[in-house]
């Protein structure tokens, strides 16, 4: 056990982390889909528009806060918080880097590093479908509603293939430790590959990204707030700050998916062929596995709000087809062969 | 009224130091992110379109994230004709939105009816809503969108909001109360 001061340090740290990433990540959005589409993207405000997302924050702050007459006010209060919560805590098991050595004292770059990591990552994640529900439900609006039935529809179906995806890693490392799956994505892989996790579970990983865009309620399977079909889906009637905290906690929530993709399948913080802990002096070290990891969840980032752009949106029974008809099989399939290889090589 | 009674009292006539750099941020958080309410009924929708599309990009101004419902939008662009079957519509679109909020009227129908003068359509949208600014064309081009943003914009670096609460205030029961 480590001194809890370390510990509210970490805590405080990774908490401000988050709030400054999905932030900026919300310019990022914003800028990249200007990119995308050939137009330039808020830039009056700040240097390259960078104070875009303070700007967004003031305003909703300072705006009347409406709730409906008909709506059920306890509900209706509590759903953007409990959307945000789970998002935030999520992070929590995951490694952020290896580890630094300050004052003779190892510090691991992880909140907490509990051996069921993986089970509170899933219980974690089920739990902000509960926000989006409660928030249309509390609202009292039809538009609402639709889509908070739509987000447990959804959750049903892709839920499971997410859980099979996750347990032949579960399978292939033995441990339901993240830092330890980490741990043991170092060296190469049949001799000339990096040893992550992606060489190792390819279907797995396909499975896993299309389950993240799904928990994550992102372009292609937005049903929940589909623009042009339900208004704006859960949120219709919230405006200010409520809606603030909804639409933060997506992008909390993507950063913590891709950090998961990270550390499952692209080798967490370690770079392919080269062991950094051999030459790099301790601090050194903890620092340059933060940025490594980093750098590589910027990729995932990027890839969500690139998707975004790029495809159009699942209709609603297509969603229910792809995840009943498709990627259950498919998980049921990948977690039996790795299953049986890990089978054959102990 | 407290100011006639104590003229020697050191009360600060009109806002201090602190309330006009807090409101100058919460000015400048409102005009840098005025998410627009896309109302288009007519043929000035399409010039509204072209407006948020590339070449002319409203988004610069960080008049983006078009909401579709009313409670999230800031300013309400009514770009098109208002038939008499649509007022009561516009109008709980307004009464829905979230304060502050701002109007724009784009073309000549919401600013008059235009060649519109017949009895089934409103002969301008001030009739039943207040309106900021009237951007006058038939359609107006995208650059005259933008200008009208543009004041929008010039309207709320000159708006108290705080001020004009704490006035709203001295003026309640409350305020003559604690002789405010």
């Amino acid at each position: 056990m480590e001194a809890w001061g370390v510990a509210l340090i970490k805590v405080v740290f990774i908490w401000a982390w988050t709030l400054i990433i999905a932030t900026l990540m919300t310019w990022v959005e914003r800028r990249g889909s200007a990119m995308i589409q050939d137009r330039l993207g808020p830039n009056v405000c700040g240097p390259f528009g960078i104070l875009q997302p303070l700007a967004d924050g003031i305003k909703l702050f300072t705006k009347e806060d409406i709730v409906p007459e008909k709506a059920k006010k306890i509900l209706f209060a509590l759903g953007p918080i409990m959307f945000a919560l789970p998002a935030f805590s999520a992070y929590a098991v995951i490694p952020f880097g290896d580890k630094i050595v300050i004052g003779g004292k190892e510090i691991i770059l992880q909140v907490a590093d509990v051996n069921i990591g993986f089970l509170y990552i899933m219980a974690i994640g089920a739990m902000s479908v509960y926000g989006i529900v409660v928030g249309g439900w509390g609202s009292n609006n039809k538009f609402s509603i639709l889509g908070g039935l739509r987000s447990t529809a959804q959750l049903i179906s892709y839920e499971v293939p997410f859980g099979l995806a996750l347990l032949s890693v579960v399978i292939i490392y033995g441990t339901f430790s993240l830092r330890e799956i980490v741990l043991h994505q170092q060296g190469t892989f049949l001799g000339f590959l990096p040893n992550w996790g992606i060489f190792k579970q390819p279907l797995g990983f396909i499975l896993f990204i299309v389950t993240a865009y799904c928990e994550a309620n992102r372009v292609p399977f937005d049903l929940p707030e589909a623009e042009s079909e339900i208004v704006a889906g859960y949120h219709t009637e919230y405006g200010s700050m409520r809606l603030g905290l909804y639409l933060f906690g997506e992008y909390v929530n993507m950063y913590t998916l891709s950090a998961l993709m990270v550390t499952l399948y692209f080798g967490g913080w370690h770079i392919p062929y080269i062991d950094m802990s051999k030459f790099l002096g301790p601090v050194a070290y903890g620092i340059a596995s933060f940025l490594v990891f980093f750098l590589k969840t910027c990729f995932f980032l990027w890839l969500f709000v690139w998707v975004r752009w790029t495809v159009p949106r699942f209709r609603y029974d297509q969603v229910m087809s792809l995840g009943w008809k498709s990627l259950i099989p498919l998980a049921l399939l990948n977690l039996f062969i790795t299953a049986f290889l890990v089978q054959l090589t102990i | 009224m407290a100011d006639n009674k104590d003229n020697n009292s050191g009360v600060i006539k009109g806002p201090g130091w602190i309330l006009t750099k807090l409101e100058w941020l919460i000015n400048w958080g409102r005009k840098r992110s005025p998410w627009p309410f896309p109302y288009g009924t007519a043929c000035c929708g399409i010039e509204m379109m072209a407006t948020l599309a590339s070449g002319y990009d409203m988004a610069r101004f960080g008049a983006e994230r078009v909401s579709f419902s009313p409670r999230q939008a800031d300013i309400l662009l009514e770009a098109g004709t208002i038939t008499k079957k649509m007022v009561p519509v516009l109008r709980r679109i307004y009464d829905q939105m979230a304060e502050p909020k701002w109007v724009i009227a784009m073309g000549a129908c919401a600013c008059s009816g235009g060649v519109f003068r017949s009895y089934s359509t409103l002969q301008g949208i001030d009739k039943v809503i207040p309106v900021d600014v009237y951007i006058p064309g038939c359609p107006p081009r995208p650059e005259g969108l933008l200008y009208g943003l543009l004041k929008i914009i010039e309207r709320i670096e000159k708006d108290h909001p705080l001020y004009k609460e704490a006035m709203k205030f001295k003026e309640s029961e409350g305020g003559r109360i604690c002789n405010f």
